[in-house]
């Protein structure tokens, strides 16, 4: 894309018009590339009253074939075909979207980022996550508002504290960079928190300093930006109804637009995995179940940092614009509902209470629920299925969000060469072959 | 926010006063069984948007494990039963029947 040619472009379009101000349809001319964001840009597009922003995706109907169909337009879904495109050259590709862009659990985490894990093969591919958030906006060009502002996890059992403490050794050994700091550590970086208890002691944390939190929506609306720019297909409200199937092999996709052929088919739908699946006819070790957040009225300034607390259950950052993020309980049976049982925001709430006094008095605006897709293992899937041609990315329950890139990246590879190393340990086989990368224990319950 | 009715007991009981107990109907497999059974037994679990089995437990109550039988879509429940059973009595499956025609859950439909 070059600078020139868009100017180039807008003069054209500028004498098709009267004078004045460009009506509204020159903002929705279709042009190969997309204009990139800059300061340029701003003062550009300011001088003509912002009428020539353009939109930051086309929306075109499905073509008969593509080289590859991801299913779910979330940020997993999206940096995959990202991947595939920008790493191996694969750009004929359709993204295909039941709903909106980003609106499932991409839009409905509470945004933290951090590689703090204890085996292996997580730490590795959410510090390759971890480590393409710093550079994303950049690599976008599209603000993703990373804010490495530290994470912690508390420990407040003495359990908590061995187990934190190995992971820090293990993280060393990783080459993840976390520290165990002290109780009077965590009251200098969090000065709004109760240390002493009663009922709860911090006695200390698991300090990430390069962890921290992203702006989700911007994450799926960048890489769907880049992903049309490279002119692949997004294409929203569009559901798959069923999978087609030549013997063993996958062909293509039934969906409410007709159906779709393609040599491969990644599927990255979290919740619903299971009912994909169905759909192809093999089972996943996979339940789904509701996982609940919620956010406070905005406040001035009060903590700049993430903070966890998995033995109470519950976690809390402060968001620009100041509202307390919280994230809460799963609901312990399976569900689709989007909304999730009451109680569990009463246990979350009443838990961060008695560690963040101050929060007593504070209003929640509002609380959701998303469908996180929990394996047995609580580590998420990256496989080949049952089925040639098609491949799952999938069981990244509770904790998906910071991993977008990491999983994306690792998928691309899987579906371009048949095999990434970030992805080995993560078939869905491991479980029958007990190679379990097991995190339920080292990563508490939040994640 | 479920209720269920307790089929020992009769209670009805609003969802903090029971345990889930995952799902129901499981055949366990255990020494000499096939590496896939037993996996399948392990690991492998109905994820259904619809109609499922599962068992919980009246934990603040009679202490006792029982089925029921809910719409994971709508959290809708059909019916609540007695543990001691290889299947779903017929009376829950007529009721899930006149209200999900066509419904199928493993085996049962």
């Amino acid at each position: 894309m070059s600078q020139v040619g868009c100017v180039v472009t807008h003069w054209i379009v500028g004498n098709e018009q009267d004078k004045g101000i460009p009506n509204a349809q020159s903002k929705n001319r279709i042009r190969n590339h997309m204009r990139r964001y800059s300061a340029f840009a701003i003062a550009r597009e300011g001088a003509r009253y912002h009428t020539g922003w353009e939109r930051a995706w086309k929306s075109p109907e499905p073509k008969k074939r593509y080289d590859a169909i991801i299913v779910g337009a979330g940020g997993h879904g999206l940096a995959t075909a990202y991947y595939l495109g920008k790493n191996h050259g694969i750009k004929n590709v359709a993204i295909l979207e039941k709903g909106w862009l980003g609106g499932g659990n991409t839009g409905r985490n509470t945004t933290i980022i951090r590689s703090n894990y204890l085996q292996d093969p997580s730490a590795a591919i959410y510090e390759k996550a971890r480590s393409l958030y710093e550079t994303m906006s950049q690599d976008l060009n599209y603000n993703v508002m990373f804010s490495p502002r530290g994470v912690m996890m508390l420990a407040q059992t003495e359990h908590e504290i061995r187990g934190y403490e190995r992971t820090a050794h293990a993280n060393a050994l990783q080459g993840v960079a976390t520290e165990f700091i002290s109780p009077q550590r965590v009251k200098e970086l969090v000065p709004i928190i109760n240390i002493h208890g009663p009922r709860y002691p911090v006695l200390g944390a698991l300090w990430q300093p390069r962890g921290g939190t992203a702006r989700h929506d911007a994450v799926a609306w960048g890489y769907a930006r880049a992903c049309s720019n490279m002119g692949m297909d997004i294409i929203q409200q569009c559901e798959v109804t069923g999978v087609r199937r030549d013997g063993d092999k996958v062909i293509g996709v039934d969906t409410t637009k007709g159906s779709i052929d393609c040599d491969k088919l990644g599927v990255v739908v979290a919740g619903h995995s299971g009912v994909l699946a169905d759909m192809a006819g093999f089972r996943l070790p996979i339940e789904s179940v509701a996982l609940q957040a919620l956010v406070s009225e905005p406040i001035k300034p009060c903590m700049d940092v993430v903070v966890m607390a998995n033995t109470v259950h519950g976690y809390m950052s402060q968001s620009d614009k100041g509202e307390m993020v919280i994230g809460g309980g799963a609901d312990g049976y399976n569900n689709y509902t989007q909304r999730g049982s009451f109680h569990h925001i009463e246990e979350t709430v009443r838990a961060l209470v008695e560690t963040f006094p101050m929060i007593s008095r504070l209003k929640m605006l509002r609380q959701w629920g998303g469908i996180v897709d929990m394996t047995g293992d609580r580590s998420p899937i990256i496989s080949k299925t049952p089925v040639e041609n098609m491949f799952i990315n999938c069981g990244w329950g509770t904790g998906g969000f910071k991993a977008i890139p990491g999983s994306g990246w690792a998928m691309a590879e899987l579906m371009a060469k048949g095999a990434s190393p970030l992805a080995d340990e993560f078939t869905m086989w491991r479980f029958g072959e007990g190679k379990f990368i097991d995190e339920s224990v080292a990563a508490g319950v939040a994640h | 926010m479920l209720l269920l009715e307790c089929p020992y007991c009769g209670a009805k009981c609003e969802e903090t006063e029971l345990s889930p107990g995952g799902e129901a109907h499981i055949k366990r497999y255990g020494p000499g069984s096939s590496d896939q059974d037993f996996e399948a037994y392990l690991f492998m679990r109905e994820n259904p948007k619809g109609v499922h089995f599962e068992r919980w437990r009246h934990v603040y109550g009679c202490g006792k494990w029982f089925h029921a039988a809910r719409c994971t879509q709508s959290l809708e429940v059909f019916g609540t039963y007695a543990a001691q059973t290889f299947e779903p009595p017929q009376e829950i499956k007529d009721k899930i029947s006149a209200k999900r025609p066509g419904w199928s859950w493993r085996d049962f439909s």
